[in-house]
């Protein structure tokens, strides 16, 4: 491990009347690389992400988030949206939750909403259009287009996004995410629903949004090719509690791991041995 | 004691009319999703029926005041149901899947269009009765004089809502229709594709939301001696009110919130100012929405995210 | 909602005469039930408070005769047209046909507007029709920033009209203070009053939002109806000053505007006034309005509309972008109020009932929602035809009531249901009313 991790997670948990979805789990997420929350189904990552970005409040213990800048922000007493405005914290949506009815660079302007709301002075100037305004605007666009053009649907700018093909809408998705210009991303089961070949396009975007931007990513994803394949640390849970943590080659050898997939789901577990070899 | 015990009574009676209108609401609302606006003047048709039946029977030579009021509750409800099924199949039917707001402003067109035609059909005035339903008891009589009155309107309104609240409770969990009901309210695909029609099954429930709203009209002619043209838009909002303050889809909810419209209602008359008594009810629900987001008795909404 | 798959065949599988009687005869059945009582017996209360009754079995039959062969005619129609919903099947190359129209009829219409005083100098009818409408028109824009843009349904517009109209009444009523002065600041009410109600209610969702705006366009009627020593209650206010041209007033006095410059006086001077200072109001809300979409704050409305949720997760505020939706809506409002007081130069509670709140949604929704030009098309339609009913007199809202079902059943989406993009890289395409939420707040 270097440097200080930007993610720490601490003996969160997280009930539901009497249900605990998520108990003491601690991890923590590295900067500048991609972290995984695996486990089988129900095991409690969603609800995981939900208290990181701040749709649910923990019921106990505590999330760090540390900027370049070294400031250090507690994200479980932030509201939903000041997570992802002051902490700079994106997420994606397991079912995909793009603005259907606006195109793909509109669902990307909107993404840099607060950027754009101080450039129009809250408005006032850019009723009136002041220029500063319409450079701002102009610099919206092109992150837009640059964004367009990295997830490969810059000729599709113009159309919206409810037309949009499944793994279109995920890249997009993770594209609208990017233009908040986050320091942390977090993606909820981004390979679902993709095929082989979109999967492969998903991981290098994946690795090159680590590498040439430096963003640190966390993600929950059961396609374990491509969590293999990219991640640098995996967390592995069942039923709320944390089983393993390690590199992919650590956790694939994992005998815990192995049971749990096997305890569940003979299918997941054989894909987890499989796609580690 | 003895003024606060008296209007306790009032505010009974006139939440049970209420109640009787919200649960129409609600019903809807919980199987299709909208707002039906017109249910309001759908109380207001079967007020007008009441008149007009009792009328024909009265002229018709019928003295015994139990089988008059028999042959008018049924007739009222019969012919409102009618009128129920009818707006379903007209207004709201081709708008089933369509966008939100469509069904809302069909129901308001609709609410118009009764109120309307009952103008032009029975004229603006207000029509009064002659009381049917004479006497009462006398519960407590204090020293300075002031007594607590239970009329027997009142005593049959409470015993016909209860009534109707016992009928009503068991149709919905335990028949056939109960059952088909609360599965269209649960998921319409799946309920069609395991065999309840749907169609028919919303069809019932406006039939049946209908008929009690007739009842409610019956009651409120009998219980105040009038019917008029417009009463079915006030009625109908603060019947609304009930619902939504109860806790919109929520059975219980509907009578409970009628009760407590209609004793907010009575007591803010009794003690502050009649002309406020609306303002009061409505502001109690803006409060009670504040702090409890989906009515006193809604399944708080869980946000999928 | 999903959409279900069971397609009602039934109306078409049986095309013959056997089946057409068997329909009407029912639905005359039907007819004959629903109106036996409230057709067939008229009730009146007599002078001595005595109710009385007389049949009129003629008009019944007349009616239920009207429904057996209306019912025939439908159905003729329907197996003639073939299946509702063939509409939907619009070729491409018409769509953009009347995408090409569009574009030329908001101009047209502009330049035929600025010229309807010049036209109808002498048609006084015409003329004061027109305000209505352009009145309408501007409550039409006003309200569609909350419900089209936004996406949160108010039911209680009319409150923020009204409001605006108080202002204006009591301020220059009170204090003399002129119309210029005063309009901003019933602009500015308007849009307090849309905060303090929206700051605790707009984290209800939906149909609890839709009640609590009915119930607050109710309070505010009837706090204006009770509240006489300030209000005058149901007498209303009178003697409200009727607007200066800045200052010069529009009378047959020496001051006048008529003897300023030498000309002579007519009335019809300043109903030609009223009329520009209508469309000004109307054209800039919907400038801003213009505007607004293309800033940041107007996308933000629109994406809340498509996706709460999101939206939070994307960092953008939602209580102050529904707080900011919901005060711009209720200051356009603000802004006809005040114009409505002038005009009228006297208000009464009558005049804000929920049934002007229901006909400014009914004209958004007609007008598709979020589209300006199918607004003002949508207002056009309603007033104007109200006005041609106004012969009918007690069935005037029967026959709107019934245009509004019909209207519903006939474009659920309203006129113009595509949504024109607020950016574009290449090419504005229109984006279909299919993919547009309508929000659920």
């Amino acid at each position: 491990m270097s440097g200080e991790p930007i993610l720490s997670v601490d003996r969160l948990t997280m009930r539901f009347g009497g249900i605990v979805a998520v108990q003491d789990l601690s991890f923590a997420a590295e900067r500048k690389k991609i972290t995984a929350l695996i486990g089988p189904n129900g095991a409690g990552k969603t609800t995981v992400f939900n208290c990181i970005t701040g749709f649910y409040k923990p019921s106990g213990g505590s999330i760090r988030l540390a900027h370049d800048d070294g400031k250090v922000i507690a994200l479980e007493r932030l509201n939903d949206f000041r997570i992802a405005k002051q902490a700079k914290v994106a997420r994606t949506f397991q079912n995909i939750r793009l603005f259907p009815g606006m195109t793909a660079l509109e669902n990307l302007m909107v993404a840099q909403h607060n950027a754009l709301m101080r450039a129009s002075g809250l408005t006032f100037l850019g009723l009136i259009g002041v220029p500063s305004y319409r450079t701002a605007e102009k610099r919206a666009i092109e992150l837009a287009t640059e964004w367009l053009k990295r997830v490969n649907l810059l000729d599709r700018a113009d159309d919206a996004a409810g037309n949009f093909a499944y793994g279109d809408q995920r890249r997009l998705e993770i594209a609208r995410a990017m233009c908040t210009e986050p320091a942390l991303l977090c993606l909820d089961e981004p390979a679902a629903g993709l095929n082989a070949r979109e999967s492969a396009g998903l991981s290098e975007l994946l690795l090159s949004i680590r590498n040439e931007l430096g963003t640190s990513i966390l993600l929950i994803e059961h396609d374990m090719s491509v969590v293999m394949e990219i991640s640098d640390h995996i967390v592995v849970m069942d039923h709320g509690l944390k089983i393993a943590q390690g590199t992919p080659r650590e956790v694939r050898d994992d005998p815990k791991v192995i049971a749990a997939y096997l305890g569940t789901d003979e299918e997941e577990a054989a894909a987890v041995m499989e796609s580690g070899s | 004691m003895d003024y606060f015990a008296q209007q306790l009574i009032n505010g009974l009676v006139l939440g049970s009319i209420y109640g009787l209108i919200a649960i129409g609401y609600t019903m809807v609302y919980g199987i299709v999703g909208m707002i039906n606006f017109a249910h309001g003047d759908i109380f207001m048709i079967g007020g007008f029926i009441a008149l007009i039946t009792f009328l024909i029977l009265i002229s018709l030579g019928l003295t015994a005041i139990p089988v008059i009021l028999l042959v008018v509750l049924l007739v009222s409800m019969a012919i409102t149901a009618l009128y129920g099924w009818t707006i379903e199949r007209i207004a709201y039917r081709p708008l089933r899947h369509s966008f939100r707001l469509a069904p809302m402003l069909s129901a308001i067109g609709m609410s118009f269009v009764l109120t309307n035609y009952s103008q032009v059909a029975q004229g603006a005035r207000v029509k009064p009765i002659p009381p049917f339903i004479i006497g009462g008891y006398t519960l407590h009589e204090s020293a300075d004089g002031f007594v607590i009155q239970l009329s027997n309107i009142q005593i049959m309104v409470v015993l016909t809502t209860i009534a109707l609240l016992g009928i009503f409770t068991w149709l919905v969990s335990r028949t056939r229709l109960g059952r088909d009901m609360r599965a269209c309210e649960q998921d319409q695909t799946m309920a069609a594709l395991l065999g309840v029609d749907v169609d028919r099954t919303i069809s019932m429930t406006f039939v049946i939301g209908a008929a009690l709203a007739a009842v409610a009209g019956l009651m409120y002619l009998l219980y105040y001696g009038l019917v008029d043209f417009f009463m079915g838009f006030v009625a109908g909002i603060k019947a609304f009110t009930a619902a939504v303050l109860g806790g919109i889809g929520s059975l219980p909810g509907a009578m409970l919130g009628g009760l407590a419209i209609g004793l907010i209602e009575t007591f803010w008359s009794a003690y502050f100012s009649v002309e406020y008594k609306d303002v009061a009810a409505f502001s109690i629900l803006i409060v009670v929405l504040i702090f409890m987001p989906t009515g006193l008795l809604g399944r708080p909404e869980v946000e999928k995210v | 909602m999903t959409a279900i798959p069971h397609e009602t065949t039934k109306a078409r599988r049986t095309a013959g005469i056997p089946f057409l009687l068997k329909t009407a005869f029912i639905n005359a059945l039907i007819a004959l039930v629903l109106f036996s009582l409230m057709i067939g017996i008229r009730t009146e209360a007599g002078s001595d408070g005595q109710l009385t009754y007389w049949t009129r079995f003629g008009d019944l039959a007349s009616i239920v005769a009207a429904v057996f062969g209306g019912s025939i005619v439908i159905e003729l129609l329907r197996q003639w047209i073939g299946p509702t919903g063939a509409e939907k099947l619009v070729p491409p190359s018409v769509q953009s046909g009347m995408s090409f129209i569009g574009r030329y009829v908001a101009p047209a219409l502009l330049i035929f507007t600025l010229l309807v005083p010049v036209i109808f100098y002498d048609q006084r009818y015409i003329l004061d029709l027109a305000i209505l409408v352009l009145t309408y028109v501007m409550l039409g824009w006003g309200l569609n920033v909350v419900v089209g843009l936004a996406g949160l349904l108010d039911l209680g517009y009319v409150a923020f009209y009204a409001v605006g109209a108080y202002s204006y009444a009591l301020l220059a009523t009170n204090f003399g203070w002129s119309f210029w002065v005063c309009l901003p600041l019933a602009g500015i009410l308007a849009a307090f009053w849309g905060m303090l109600l929206g700051f605790p209610v707009l984290r209800l969702r939906g149909d609890y939002l839709a009640i609590v705006t009915l119930a607050f366009g109710e309070i505010i009627r009837l706090v204006i109806i009770n509240w006489q020593s300030l209000t005058g209650g149901p007498n209303g206010v009178s003697g409200i000053p009727r607007p200066t041209f800045f200052g010069i007033p529009l009378d047959n006095s020496d001051d006048g505007l008529a003897a300023k410059l030498g000309i002579e006086y007519s009335p019809t001077h300043r109903i030609v006034f009223l009329f520009y200072l209508i469309l000004a109001l109307a054209l800039l809300t919907n400038w801003v309005t213009i505007r607004l979409r293309r800033l940041p704050i107007g996308r933000a409305w629109e994406a809340l509309r498509e996706d709460e949720v999101a939206c939070r997760a994307l960092g953008i505020n939602t209580t102050t972008t529904k707080l900011t939706a919901f005060a711009t809506g209720a200051m356009f409002g603000g802004f006809a109020g005040a114009f409505f007081a002038t005009r009228q130069g006297f208000i009464s509670p009558e005049s804000f009932t929920f049934q002007e709140s229901a006909l400014v949604l009914a004209i958004v929704v007609l007008g598709g929602m979020g589209s300006q030009l199918g607004v003002a098309l949508a207002a056009l339609a309603m007033i104007g035809g109200f006005e041609l009913f106004r012969s009918l007199e007690t069935y005037r809202m029967l026959v709107f009531g019934m245009a509004m079902v019909l209207i519903m059943i006939w474009r659920p989406r309203g006129l113009i249901g595509h949504r024109a993009p607020t950016v574009y890289l290449t090419k504005a395409n229109a984006i279909s009313s299919d993919l547009v939420k309508e929000g659920h707040g």
